[in-house]
């Protein structure tokens, strides 16, 4: 039988999963937040605190495995998610949760990423996303707005930036989940449903870098501008936000539309109700590419499409094997085919 | 057999079948072996296939050959030229006469020696009739058709009829070395079972090619090849990639550790992937990896994870793996990584073979960065170097690179086959999940190996990473001490399985006028010309390196004990120059050559008789 993560059989808290390493974050990083949820979550998860790993590439996000009182790999630049495939593929029973930032995932690990999505091995991929290459002081990342002027642009960028829910639907990935890092509270459910959800997982953190990209989420994130910047999507729910809950989005022809609920006779009947499960990623790909200020930012699950994991699809084509094959031992292989005796 | 001709007795022979990448070679020359092999001869192989999947038809560009070595006595090598070379078109015939002895038996398909073929092989006249072929023993016929004719009455379609002239070939090839045709007929059936039609028309092709052998007046004598004094078991043809596979599993069958593959397609490394991908019965988990870097990395992750974590590639591929081979380094996690070496720099030349990566493996990462090197000599020992890589790999905790090459790789020779329960144990350290005092990077006082403590145990909960740190408790530091202490000890660790490998064997005396060091794939080569000077008389020994870091303790007498040394490689000086490193004090020669290709025993013998006599 496939190896499903085994329960804890106490009831685990928030201290069980502190570690006794300094935690090295600047005072006002969003990270903190996202140790925060992770903590919370964590116990609620339920599993026994030895079979989560952490696993981390470099950069700000990974040190990450310092902090979580559990099994930590912190690895090489970009390779994380390359790192975290191999353990899950050879230990299914464990929880592994990969740290990552916009440079380590989208920059040099580029390719890791979109293959693990790709195969949609069961995996959770936290990403914080600060727009900044941090550890390194401060040089533009992948996810960095065009223009902007940093360490390596000081003329401004020239490059356009990934929008990440659109590289992993583009890379079939199953899961794709969006915070801002002031809501920890949300964070932790979401970090829930990513547990939840066989196969690759990855969650969005509009994290603050304090130092290098300071307010670069604030047009979203403040929480003044938050009732009318962001869309939190409920499964089942129509698609409602502003401060008075009088706006909401509909599909109009081939584009999303934000429209005022009691205006030209739109009622909420007429809006989008989200169904994260569906498989087919259209109306996903629209919620992840909303930008302000034209669209609300869409928030919470945008994407969970059941699928085979590739690990359970291991597990499952070597139980055959073993079950059918006539080759049962090392001493079976090489006695078979052709052999003769001298 | 009808005994109408003289039978003359071989000690060895090489034969090599050339022909369009179409006409079936790999196969012939397949066959061919196998009922050597049952005959009881000893033999070696190699497929020499063009770089292109399709070349044009009958082009230079488009030959695909097979070389076979066969004979009574020890063979070590696929032999340099060939005594028989059977060619099937003008192209294969170009390419590769210059690789017949002297007075060889050639074999020729003299339907395919039309006009056209004849000016795409780069010939103006047809060298069946220019007297290019004076000096050699011509075997000519219409072979093409005479396999047509064959099978007129089978109904066959034009296609199949042309595909089977290989067949025809080899029974002209098993009349030619007193082979019945019991053995080869059974292969076809089996072969082809599911196809009766295919089965029936090569069966036809095969037979009526060896009653044309019996009747035609070309063939004045035919040979004979005595079975080889081999020890007593059981056998089978094994190339060095599926013996580097089989190696891998009976490794982790041993330990008790899952084995874990993940692995990028790369010339010539690819076919222990494919091997490997087999074998889930024995529970291998396969990764085929987006790129060389995840390759490594998942293999690096899954021996976190407990697994025998593995990754296969070539050259170019092991440069992309270096900053991984540095993680595996200071996490000190076991894995194993096979280099089957080919031609660089760069894509160089990808199916030719050398032994240029030496270099590449003893130092080619960033900081100090020292791990286990060690070498496989023939297609059939790749089995237990790997075994034992796997073994150094997970009983010292460190990454251990088993270098072959294409050579080995492609080559296959008779493989006598052991009981996986005679190899050696392999006792992985594992933490004990009840001790209380667990700290990762506490050491065993004599190997200075830390334990392997995979995730899910409660009492075991550790952090691993590429960031230094600290010895016994593993947290993060950059103190200059401790990384002078870490430093050392990752250096005195790989040096210290030095008191675990054994001890280097030599050739001939322990002690006398000349040397000859080699490692790796050339063992062959060098045994078989090192055995000639012995046979005449000369005071020359024959030293091949397994194990190349570390070295064995007895390496500084071994080369001390001799008159000279010379060191023969097909790269540049690599081995020789990290000999002056350890042992400045020893005069060395060397021998090199780069040129994709193998040791010829000539080249070698010239070499070593100028050396005794200087």
């Amino acid at each position: 039988m496939y190896k499903k993560v085994e329960k804890s059989p106490v009831e685990l808290t928030k201290q069980d999963f502190v570690s006794d390493q300094m935690v090295k974050w600047c005072p006002g990083c969003g990270a903190h937040a996202i140790l925060a949820a992770v903590g919370n979550v964590f116990p609620k998860i339920g599993y026994r605190k030895e079979n989560f790993a952490m696993v981390s590439g470099i950069g700000c996000s990974s040190r990450f495995p310092y902090y979580v009182d559990t099994f930590g790999f912190h690895g090489i630049h970009g390779r994380a998610a390359a790192i975290a495939s191999g353990l899950k593929i050879a230990n299914p029973g464990l929880s592994v949760w990969v740290a990552t930032g916009d440079g380590d995932s989208m920059a040099i690990g580029g390719n890791h990423f979109i293959h693990v999505l790709r195969r949609n091995i069961d995996i959770n991929i936290i990403l914080f996303n600060n727009q900044i290459y941090g550890l390194t002081k401060g040089q533009f990342s992948p996810t960095t707005p065009i223009g902007s002027v940093t360490k390596t642009s000081p003329h401004g960028t020239i490059e356009h930036p990934f929008t990440v829910s659109g590289l992993v639907m583009g890379a079939q990935g199953t899961f794709f989940a969006r915070v801002p890092d002031n809501n920890v509270k949300l964070m932790s459910e979401v970090f829930f449903e990513a547990a939840k959800h066989d196969g690759t997982s990855v969650v969005e953190i509009l994290q603050n870098c304090i130092i290098f990209a300071d307010k670069v989420h604030d047009h979203i994130t403040d929480r003044s501008m938050r009732e009318e910047r962001q869309l939190f999507l409920k499964q089942g729910e129509p698609m409602i936000f502003g401060k008075n809950q009088d706006k909401g989005i509909i599909l109009n022809g081939t584009h999303l539309e934000v429209v005022e609920l009691g205006k030209n006779g739109i009622n909420e009947k007429d809006l989008l109700v989200h169904d994260m499960y569906t498989r087919n990623p259209g109306i996903h790909r629209m919620l992840g590419w909303m930008k302000a200020p034209d669209y609300p930012v869409a928030m919470g699950v945008i994407r969970a499409a059941p699928a085979d994991s590739y690990d359970e699809l291991t597990e499952r084509q070597i139980e055959t094997a073993k079950k059918t094959s006539k080759i049962q031992t090392v001493n079976d292989l090489l006695r078979s085919g052709d052999t003769w005796e001298i | 057999m009808t005994k109408k001709h003289d039978v003359r007795a071989l000690e060895d022979v090489v034969v090599k079948f050339v022909g369009d990448s179409g006409d079936g070679m790999q196969l012939t020359g397949t066959l061919f072996s196998d009922v050597a092999a049952i005959a009881g001869n000893d033999l070696a192989t190699f497929p020499d296939f063009p770089a292109e999947i399709r070349a044009p038809h009958n082009t230079i560009a488009g030959v695909s050959g097979f070389q076979m070595h066969m004979g009574e006595r020890k063979i070590y090598t696929p032999g340099d030229m060939c005594d028989v070379l059977v060619a099937m078109n003008p192209a294969s015939l170009k390419a590769n006469l210059k690789w017949a002895k002297p007075g060889a038996t050639l074999i020729i398909d003299s339907s395919t020696f039309d006009e056209k073929a004849i000016g795409k092989a780069g010939y103006t006249d047809s060298p069946l009739e220019d007297g290019a072929l004076d000096a050699y023993q011509v075997i000519q016929a219409p072979i093409t058709e005479l396999t047509r004719e064959s099978l007129a009455d089978l109904e066959v379609d034009k296609r199949l009829a042309e595909r089977t002239k290989n067949m025809f070939v080899l029974g002209i090839m098993f009349y030619l070395f007193g082979r019945d045709l019991d053995k080869p007929l059974e292969f076809i059936r089996d072969k082809f079972k599911a196809r009766p039609k295919v089965v029936q028309a090569n069966q036809t092709a095969m037979k009526a090619g060896y009653h044309f052998a019996d009747n035609t007046e070309a063939i004045k004598v035919t040979f004979k090849v005595n079975p080889a004094p081999l020890e007593k078991g059981l056998y089978r043809n094994i190339t060095g990639n599926v013996a580097t596979a089989w190696g891998l599993l009976a490794a982790a069958e041993r330990s008790g550790r899952p084995l874990f593959l993940g692995s990028y397609p790369i010339t010539p490394a690819t076919e222990i992937l494919m091997e490997l991908t087999k074998h889930k019965s024995l529970g291998a988990k396969v990764f085929q990896a987006e790129d060389e870097i995840a390759g490594i990395c998942s293999a690096i992750g899954a021996s976190f994870g407990g697994s025998m974590g593995v990754t296969t590639t070539s050259g170019p591929g092991l440069s992309l793996k270096s900053e991984a081979l540095g993680l595996a380094v200071i996490t000190e996690l076991p894995l194993v990584i096979v280099n089957v070496q080919r031609a660089g720099p760069s894509t160089g030349m990808p199916t030719k073979s050398e032994q240029s990566d030496l270099m590449q493996a003893l130092f080619g990462r960033n900081g100090e960065s020292p791990l286990m090197v060690m070498a496989a000599t023939s297609p059939a020992n790749c089995f237990y170097y790997a075994y034992m890589a796997a073994k150094y790999a997970m009983e010292h905790m460190t990454p251990v690179i088993l270098l072959t090459d294409g050579y080995l790789g492609f080559g296959s020779e008779l493989f006598k086959i052991p009981d996986v329960n005679d190899l050696p144990d392999i006792n992985p350290p594992m933490a004990d999940p009840n001790d209380p005092y667990f700290k990762p990077y506490r050491r065993d006082e004599k190997t200075l190996v830390r334990q392997w403590a995979a995730p899910g145990v409660a009492g075991l909960r550790h952090r691993v990473g590429g960031l230094e740190k600290t010895n016994i408790d593993g947290n993060v530091s950059t103190d200059p001490l401790n990384h002078q202490l870490m430093v050392n000890i990752r250096e005195e660790k790989i040096a210290r399985i030095a008191d675990y490998i054994p001890l280097q064997e030599v050739n001939g005396e322990p002690e006398g006028d000349l040397l000859v060091v080699g490692w790796g794939g050339t063992e062959g080569a060098l045994a078989s010309a090192v055995g000639r000077m012995q046979e005449d008389g000369h005071k020359i020994s024959h030293a091949q390196f397994n194990y190349i870091k570390p070295l064995p303790t007895n390496t500084r007498e071994v080369l001390a004990s001799f008159k000279k040394v010379v060191v023969c490689e097909l790269n540049s000086g690599q081995l020789v120059n990290y000999f002056r490193m350890n042992f400045p004090d020893i005069p060395y020669h060397q021998f090199n050559k780069v040129q994709g290709l193998p040791f010829h025993i000539q080249e070698l013998t010239d070499t070593f008789t100028k050396l005794l006599e200087e």
